[in-house]
């Protein structure tokens, strides 16, 4: 047998910082409109980090003298019932919408995942428990489900968090579980297998990995719609609680009782929130067409 | 499908009853009168509350069977009464909003495939992107201010049923109907479009224009029959989105309807009642995806044979 000499090819030295930014120069020329929408999102996120620098006001200082005033040079979007600075409110509120955005498209994602992956590795009898059990929870409605969970907890930040991260678990789940199941049949996972590693271990090191594309087209997808069940959840009075900002709290109750003097009130949150949606989808649609095409949710 | 839903009604009946703080304690503190502990104890005796949860579970479950889903902790009236009464309501704006959502969709889908990668294609892509962002109830809210500062018109306090006046019957649902069904026209519009434009690539599509029919005709009797069970799919799947429409639009319009009935019952701690129509959503839920599936089957000879 003869030995093959292997030659070393030596890549140029290329930082981090590098690779990075060439990435993203590539998917913005390649997808326009997904880099719009990470454009949006990082002005929100920018916005919510340093909401205390950007808002020109104080999101619960209540101003009787500046009621209801019409958009000016001093008050942009107006001011609401209680005299506070609309602009203001919806800067601190895209602080409530990020975190809870992200806090439970994360942890419903995460979760998902976790018990996709795990039913799809031992199969059998506790894939079919689980999977029962997402199929029950796949048989509510989104919002129903969220309503149901909010009438358990009460309402509250924390509370909401979960109430919209647990209608995310079954769907995410269900399409990982998917990706997991061709997984399984894959060498390395034998391989693995055969090494003696514990079923923690691989579903972990081996397999979780491998899913990292619809695990990450199902969180930007959730983001959006977490974003969107939020503002429903406050404006029903189920969500977050006043006097902390949160857009759809914005559009419930004086928006609009006031509507005819003070149509701003309720015009500018909207726009906030379906801004953000936007934003997100548009990512979300791109990411998924770059990461793999064939998933169509 | 019984079983699936027995699991719902047993999951959301030992839920609501593990957290603390019932409707009887709701009940006097909103009163806000000192209550004595035997008139709490009473109270509950009266609502079953004191009952062993299995045989709490027991007798709801046996009510079914019946058509019988108990009374309301809060009114004290039969359940079935109270959403008779707003039944009618719901689904006839269920039914406006679907069939708002399939006038949008399926023209506007085929519309934007034929001419993709024009302008009008793009407009269709962002009409419906946008539908998927704004939410039902500000678009409702924009609504009502367009009236309300153009018209000097806001919507009717009281509702007036379809067998009664079918003229204002409808020109006061149309609106709530169309904030539902823009938005659950979105996915369906992008799903027309992509099999559209899948559909078009077909050989039988190429025959039938090479022998020389119409293209309204190839596309409406040829094209369209194909690429629409995909999307007859979706408008079932997205079924959840038009209850999430209800529940928030009916509170915008003031409209009193189930999804109204259910976030009252919530904060309210209407066990009974919010049960009950859990089960009944999920119920329908489960129903229209078996009916999507059925219809599904009689339009495709591919699936009945299989």
């Amino acid at each position: 047998m003869t030995r093959t000499s292997v030659k070393t090819l030596t890549l140029p030295a290329v930082s981090r910082f590098d690779r990075w930014l060439e990435t993203t120069f590539r998917f913005t020329r390649q997808r326009p409109l997904g880099a719009v929408g990470a454009a949006i999102m990082g002005i929100m996120i920018a916005a919510a980090v340093l909401a205390g620098f950007v808002a020109p006001y104080d999101p619960l200082a209540t101003d009787y003298a500046t009621m209801l005033q019409a958009p000016s040079s001093f008050h942009w979007f107006g001011t609401d019932s209680f005299g506070r600075d609309v602009l203001t409110r919806i800067i601190y509120g895209s602080r409530t919408a990020l975190w809870i955005g992200f806090a439970s498209a994360f942890l419903g994602a995460t979760l998902g995942a976790l018990i996709g992956v795990t039913s799809a590795y031992f199969g059998g009898k506790i894939d079919l428990v689980l999977q029962r059990f997402m199929d029950l929870l796949l048989s509510f409605p989104l919002i129903i489900l969220a309503l149901v969970v909010v009438s358990l907890l009460g309402s509250g930040m924390t509370n909401v968090i979960f109430a919209i991260t647990v209608p995310m678990v079954p769907r995410c789940a269900l399409v990982l579980r998917s990706s997991a199941l061709a997984l399984r049949e894959m060498p390395f996972v034998e391989a693995a297998r055969a090494l003696g590693f514990g079923p923690t271990r691989i579903i972990l090191r081996h397999m979780l990995p491998n899913v990292m594309a619809p695990y990450l087209i199902m969180l930007t997808a959730f983001l959006g719609q977490a974003i969107l069940l939020e503002a429903s959840l406050s404006f029903l009075g189920l969500g977050v609680a006043e006097p902390q900002a949160a857009w759809g709290l914005m559009l419930r109750g004086a928006a609009v009782d006031f509507a005819e003097r003070a149509p701003w009130m309720a015009i500018y949150p909207g726009l906030a929130i379906s801004l953000s949606v936007f934003a997100f989808n548009l990512l979300g649609d791109s990411l998924r067409d770059a990461l793999d095409p064939k998933l169509r949710l | 499908m019984i079983p699936t839903l027995l699991g719902v009604a047993a999951l959301v009946f030992f839920l609501l009853r593990v957290v603390p703080g019932d409707i009887v304690e709701l009940k006097y503190a909103g009163a806000g009168v000192y209550a004595p502990k035997e008139a709490l104890a009473r109270e509950r005796a009266q609502l079953g509350l004191d009952q062993p949860l299995w045989r709490q579970f027991a007798v709801w479950i046996g009510g079914f069977t019946r058509l019988d889903f108990g009374t309301s902790m809060w009114t004290g009236r039969p359940i079935t009464y109270e959403i008779g009464i707003r039944l009618e309501l719901s689904i006839e704006l269920a039914l406006m909003a679907t069939f708002i959502a399939i006038l949008i969709s399926v023209p506007l889908g085929t519309l934007a495939a034929v001419k993709q990668d024009t302008w009008i294609d793009y407009f269709v892509r962002i009409f419906s992107i946008a539908g998927l962002a704004i939410p039902s109830f500000w678009l409702g809210i924009v609504i009502i201010l367009a009236f309300v500062i153009y018209f000097r018109w806001l919507p009717p306090l009281t509702f007036t049923s379809f067998w009664v006046d079918p003229k204002a019957n409808l020109s006061q649902l149309i609106w709530p109907a169309l904030a539902v069904g823009y938005r659950y026209s979105a996915v369906a519009t992008r799903m027309t479009r992509s099999t559209v434009l899948e559909v078009l690539r077909e050989d039988y599509i190429r025959t039938a224009r090479a022998k020389g029919l119409w293209e309204r005709a190839v596309l409406i009797r040829h094209a369209l029959k194909n690429a629409l069970l995909p999307v007859i799919t979706v408008i079932g799947l997205e079924f959840a989105f038009l209850v999430g429409g209800l529940v928030v639009t009916e509170q915008v319009f003031n409209l009193n309807g189930i999804g109204k009935l259910f976030v009252e019952a919530i904060s309210q701690r209407d066990y009974t009642m919010v049960q009950s129509l859990v089960v009944l959503t999920s119920f329908v839920f489960i129903f229209v995806n078996f009916l999507v599936d059925l219809i599904n089957a009689c339009l495709d000879p591919r699936i009945r044979y299989q």
